[in-house]
């Protein structure tokens, strides 16, 4: 399948998957924490900027926003900084454990040179470069930004009745046919024809695209009238 | 087995792990046997989830037990941040064992910071318009005004309203430059070696230029207290990134991506050290260097003992102790 699923095996001896996140939603993250860092920064310089030891304590503030705040939010608060979180993405480290204050502080240390030229340049040119896009922070420090659990929301599947999934699909590509299932409903039906026509010559004789849905039935176990087997 | 069966028999125990990870993940404390528990059970969902991949049961439950391994791998392996004992043992013996055992780098860094300095120094005083290579006419004349003896009364200590304010500002500044300087060693050392030598050439001329006009106690009993921690952690920051460029430069027998990844875990004990360092120095440089209560003769007798200090603690100190850093 076509995504960012990256697997990593565990000392239990399973694999673990990942969902590396990319620099776009890493970018927002980045823009709303900077907001937040700028609104407390200015906010402390007004109320207290007045006085010499008031400048200080501004610029002390200053200096732990600019340096601080992620190691902070990465360390104590599970790997997710308020824009982090916001987006539903954390830090982790690449053995998949949760990231330690070395590593947090190397890769927040490191964003001077994956800012340069300007505005990320090499962070992003670099996270194009390697399969978890990682930027030259991440690479140095062993760690990866991944999305926090994501929950996958289950769209009820159209109740088509069932039929078996030929048995050398493997877990990868019953996920196709599940996910065609459940994404059908934002296509239009010939848009669904147009794809499922795709799978036509190894899914036998029928229409491909009811044949799809009636085995995504099968896959989450909607064949008997049983509950959700997994809830 | 079919999948129906599977999830029969196995499901109150994916179902008990996922209990736990509610109640962890909300940050609660389970009772004593739940923690007992919770290791087998993690390996049993981890067994469970194995099997259901290579079984080729539904993605949905492959899914399910992923998420449920994956959020109990996090509890499981989570750390503790103990601070207090770590950073006591730290500092006594594992920062200057860690410099020692970084000698090399220490070495290199020291002689990119020092050499322009003297060559500054020296230089600037036998030929005075060596300095404006490196300084504005702007700028000599700001350095000047601040270190003009008609400008500061001996006897006199400044206000602590504006020393708490100048704290702030060392700390800021200083620990941001050390960063900038340790970071930038990421470019194969070019960024770190670019910024000692700089600074070393910024301060040598600094000096020879305040030499040459004749503000020599004012700037030295100055810089000569704080300089001791201040100095030495540039020149540590420094090294520090020059080890992250040496081992992009000369992996040996790892990948260049594992090697940076163990120096850089090596090089980050040298920043922690540097940051304890600047703040020592900030405050040394907010609230004694500027104090003019005091006779040169004592601030150049206080600033001699810091310097045995610093460069004592960094040589001997935690020696002996089987500490390894």
């Amino acid at each position: 399948m076509i995504d960012t699923r990256q697997t990593l095996e565990t000392p239990e001896g399973t694999d673990l998957s990942l969902h590396p996140a990319g620099f776009w939603i890493r970018s927002l993250a980045y823009t709303v924490d900077w907001l937040l860092r700028i609104v407390v920064v200015i906010a402390i310089g007004i109320v207290f900027g007045a006085s010499g030891i008031g400048q200080g304590l501004t610029l002390v503030v200053y200096f732990l926003m600019e340096w601080f705040y992620p190691v902070f939010f990465e360390v104590w608060y599970g790997g997710q900084t308020i824009g982090k979180k916001s987006f539903r993405l954390k830090v982790i480290n690449d053995d998949g454990t949760p990231v330690t204050f070395a590593a947090s502080l190397i890769r927040n240390l490191l964003r001077v040179v994956d800012f340069l030229p300007g505005f990320y340049v090499t962070g992003i040119l670099a996270s194009l470069c390697n399969r978890h896009f990682k930027r030259l922070g991440d690479l140095a420090a062993g760690t990866l930004v991944v999305y926090a659990h994501p929950v996958a929301a289950n769209p009820p599947l159209e109740n088509v009745g069932s039929r078996p999934v030929p048995e050398d699909f493997s877990t990868d590509e019953q996920r196709f046919l599940l996910a065609f299932a459940q994404r059908s409903s934002t296509m239009s039906a010939a848009r669904q024809a147009e794809l499922a026509q795709v799978l036509a010559p190894v899914l036998g004789a029928g229409d491909p695209v009811l044949t799809i849905k009636q085995m995504a039935n099968h896959i989450v176990g909607n064949r008997a009238s049983r509950g959700d087997p997994t809830a | 087995m079919k999948q129906t069966a599977f999830e029969q028999l196995h499901s109150p125990t994916w179902r008990a792990l996922e209990d736990q990870l509610q109640l962890l993940e909300k940050g609660g404390k389970p009772s004593p046997e739940a923690q007992q528990q919770f290791a087998a059970l993690f390996r049993k969902v981890c067994h469970f989830h194995a099997l259901a991949q290579e079984r080729h049961y539904s993605s949905f439950l492959v899914d399910h037990l992923d998420n449920l391994v994956s959020r109990a791998h996090q509890q499981l392996y989570r750390r503790k941040h103990p601070i207090r004992q770590p950073l006591i043992r730290f500092v006594v013996s594992g920062f200057p064992a860690l410099v020692r055992a970084e000698r090399r780098a220490v070495m290199w860094a020291a002689v990119l910071f020092v050499s322009p300095l003297l060559l500054f120094f020296i230089g600037g005083q036998i030929a005075p318009e060596l300095v404006y290579t490196v300084l504005s006419p702007g700028q000599t004349a700001d350095m000047e005004s601040m270190y003009d003896p008609a400008n500061k009364v001996l006897g006199q200590a400044r206000d602590s309203d504006t020393n708490w304010g100048m704290f702030g500002f060392y700390i800021y500044n200083n620990i941001s430059v050390a960063f900038r300087t340790f970071a930038s060693g990421l470019l194969l050392g070019v960024g770190s070696g670019f910024f000692l030598t700089y600074n070393g050439a910024l301060i040598g001329a600094v000096s020879a230029h305040l030499t040459n006009v004749g503000f020599t106690t004012t700037f030295f009993t100055f810089v000569v207290g704080h300089g001791s921690f201040e100095l030495t952690a540039i020149v540590l920051a420094g090294a520090a990134g020059l080890k992250l460029g040496y081992s992009l430069l000369a992996p040996g027998q790892m990948s260049r991506l594992n090697s940076l990844k163990q120096a850089s875990h090596t090089a980050i004990g040298l920043v922690y050290g540097v940051i304890l360092m600047l703040l020592i120095a900030a405050f040394i440089e907010a609230f004694w260097s500027s104090n003019n209560l005091f006779a040169p003769w004592q601030k150049y007798s206080v600033g001699g003992f810091l310097w045995t200090l610093v460069l004592g603690y960094l040589i001997f100190s935690g020696r002996g102790r089987g500490g390894s850093a």
